[in-house]
């Protein structure tokens, strides 16, 4: 695996649960270490770009509650705030 | 008294009657609602209309579907189930009887809805809807998260609390009703409603939806078992959740759904995991990541510096390499030297091997051949000439020995058959037959003459035999007679004998028993001193209490009888009375 650092974008796109089994995969790899110096640096940065989109993922984290409203005809035409307490 | 009525009353004809009954009770019946089981249901006929009978304990009705109804029916009839039936009641006047044309059926009570829940859900299993292969998995985070239910209560707030406390997300509340006619199809659209969202926009689609309704009563929640929302669930492209009721509650969109969470609150959690618990998960990677990494630097770095350590100086590569250089070298000269010489020989050989191969010594051996092939020639046709002369002569010795051994055979054979033919000649034939009569008369004349005699003996031995057989027989007669004689003489005299001693045994019997008869009478009783006292009549009285007074008596004694009056004072009037003992039962005491 080249250590390009364009080939950790897709980590961007990554949902969170396979970015986290991504990253437990890396730090395995690391903890073994059964891979050559060159790979590991690449997988160290991969490892990097994961931690940061799982961080980011959770880090994101506002509950904000909508009510769909409805048309005439039943199809939704928006949303409007919806306070239950 | 009905005569009078009778003739003053209108004559109906039946048509009459029964069409007037029939406007009556339709005109009465045009609408009712029936409840009762349904009874005698054998499906829907060839027709297509379907007949059967509704009852309860007192009574029955027969009651049909047109085809274009049942087609219709949400519940379809079923032997034994407690319905609901709305329609109208007619008369079929060819056959004196009503019955109900059914418009629409509901099922009655609970046990009714258990049994349409059984029965619904079998058909929707058997198309497959609730396959396992068909679930989707739940996405492990999603970012939005759809909700159908009533948009106030306690099942939206427990389950925007479990949300918030998890993982607080974007939560879109789709409201619908969750009970009552509408409520099934709100679900049913909200549902597709939420599929048909764009993936992006201000009104995204959800990564994941939660159907849910607080607990009910079975007919509260019958709206989640409706074939229109099991369809929806079944047929959602967004991973779906469904929490109605409580942890005991059953619905069809149970089985329908991608998971069922036990109740509203644990739909939430089955929708968001806990978001402290990942922080400190990445954490504790994160930490690995780095702790890891810097090892294997290390590590990486030790070994490097062990390799430098162990590195050779120069000068100890290169001694070897050019020691055997040196070697290389002087074996390279030689070699150059013995390949010359080599080459110088090879070189000589084929200088020869192309003298040799010059045209004119080549014309020179093939003169040679020439000549060799004509000598060959010329003898082999001599040799030829000889051998077939040869041959010829040994197949005229052949032939000439051949021919008398020839005619020798044929003449052999000739006699035979000649010989042969002879045998086969009428005369021979015609001795042979006459030699064989003779032989067959003398046979018959000797067999005759043997059979005569055989005849005559064999007769004679069986007159001799008849005659001993008569002798013996008559011996034998004789002896049987005088046998039978003797014993009937024995017999005879056997019998006598027996007979004499039985009438002298009797005897003795007889003077035994009279002698006892005697010895137990009365007559020695009186020669003992004692007297027998007898009434008029001759009776032996045995009681003095029976002996009236003045009666007449006799006192028998051993030696004669005396007669005498009973008491003192003759009191004849009484004397009947002396009658009355009882008469002896023939004892003799």
């Amino acid at each position: 695996m080249a250590a390009e650092p364009i080939k950790n974008q897709d980590v961007a796109s990554l949902p969170f649960e396979a970015a986290l089994a991504e990253l437990e995969k890396i730090v395995d790899q690391l903890e073994k270490g059964a891979v050559g110096l060159e790979e590991s640096i690449a997988i160290y940065e991969r490892g990097e770009a994961l931690k940061a989109h799982c961080a980011r993922l959770l880090t994101s984290a506002e509950q904000r509650i909508e009510k769909i409203t409805l048309g005439p005809d039943g199809r939704p035409t928006g949303t409007e705030p919806l306070d239950v307490e | 008294m009905p005569e009078p009525l009778a003739s003053n009353a209108p004559e109906l004809t039946v048509s009459e009657l029964s069409s007037a009954l029939k406007r009556t009770i339709e005109d009465r019946f045009g609408f009712v609602r029936l409840r009762g089981e349904i009874s005698n249901y054998r499906g829907p006929h060839s027709s297509g209309h379907a007949y059967f009978c509704l009852k309860d304990a007192g009574a029955r009705i027969d009651a049909v579907i047109w085809k274009g109804v049942f087609g219709r029916l949400r519940v379809k009839p079923e032997e034994g189930l407690e319905v609901i039936a709305t329609g109208k009641i007619t008369t079929f006047p060819g056959k004196s009887s009503y019955q109900i044309i059914v418009e629409a059926i509901e099922p009655a009570g609970v046990g009714a809805l258990m049994a349409l829940f059984e029965e619904r859900r079998r058909k929707l299993a058997a198309e497959g809807l609730f396959d396992e292969a068909r679930k989707k998995a739940l996405p492990f985070l999603p970012l939005r998260i759809g909700v159908i239910t009533s948009p106030t209560g306690a099942v939206i707030r427990d389950i925007l609390h479990r949300i918030k406390d998890r993982f607080p997300r974007h939560v879109l509340v789709w409201p619908v009703r969750v009970q009552g006619e509408t409520s099934a199809a709100e679900v049913a659209a909200a549902i597709a409603g939420f599929g048909a969202l764009p993936e992006y926009g201000p009104l995204a689609r959800p990564h994941v939806i939660i159907v849910a309704r607080g607990g009910g009563s079975l007919e509260d929640l019958w709206s989640f078992n409706e074939e229109i929302v099991v369809r929806a669930v079944a047929a959602s492209a967004i991973p779906l959740i469904s929490a109605i009721g409580h942890e005991t509650d059953w619905t069809l969109i149970d089985h329908a759904a991608d998971l069922r969470a036990p109740t509203p609150t644990g739909a939430a959690e089955k929708a968001v995991p806990v978001r402290l618990q990942l922080i400190a998960d990445v954490a504790d990677l994160s930490r690995r990541h780095a702790g890891a990494m810097a090892r294997l630097l290390d590590r990486r770095r030790g070994e490097a510096r062990a390799l430098a350590r162990a590195l050779p100086l120069p000068e100890e590569i290169l001694a070897l390499p050019r020691q055997k250089l040196d070697h290389a070298g002087r074996r390279f000269a030689n070699a150059i030297l013995r390949a010359h010489d080599r080459y110088a020989l090879a070189l000589g050989r084929a200088a020869q091997r192309l003298a040799r191969q010059a045209p004119r010594a080549r014309m020179a051996r093939a003169g040679e051949k020439l000549a060799g092939l004509q000598q060959r020639l010329e003898r082999s046709a001599v040799i030829g000439r000889e051998r077939r002369a040869a041959a010829l002569k040994g197949l005229g010795d052949r032939l000439v020995k051949t021919i008398p051994r020839i005619c020798d055979h044929h003449r052999l054979t000739l006699g035979w058959v000649a010989q042969r033919l002879a045998r086969q000649s009428p005369q021979a034939q015609l001795m042979r037959a006459r030699e064989k009569l003779v032989a067959l008369e003398r046979r018959i004349q000797r067999s005759a003459t043997i059979s005569a005699e055989w005849r005559a003996q064999a007769l004679s031995g069986l007159s001799e035999r008849l005659t001993n057989a008569h002798l013996a027989q008559a011996r034998t007669e004789q002896e049987r007679t005088a046998a039978a004689r003797q014993r009937l003489g024995m017999l005879e005299a056997r019998m006598l004998r027996a007979v004499q001693e039985k009438i002298a045994a009797r005897r003795g019997e007889i003077r035994r028993l009279d002698q006892l008869r005697e010895s137990l009478g009365y007559k020695n009783v009186l020669a003992r001193g004692f007297a027998l006292v007898r009434d008029a009549e001759n009776n032996p009285l045995r009681s003095a209490a029976t002996i009236a007074d003045g009666a007449l008596l006799t006192l028998q004694f051993s030696d004669g009888d005396k007669p005498a009056i009973a008491g003192a004072a003759p009191a004849a009037p009484r004397k009947p009375a002396a009658a009355r003992p009882k008469p002896s039962q023939g004892s003799l005491f």
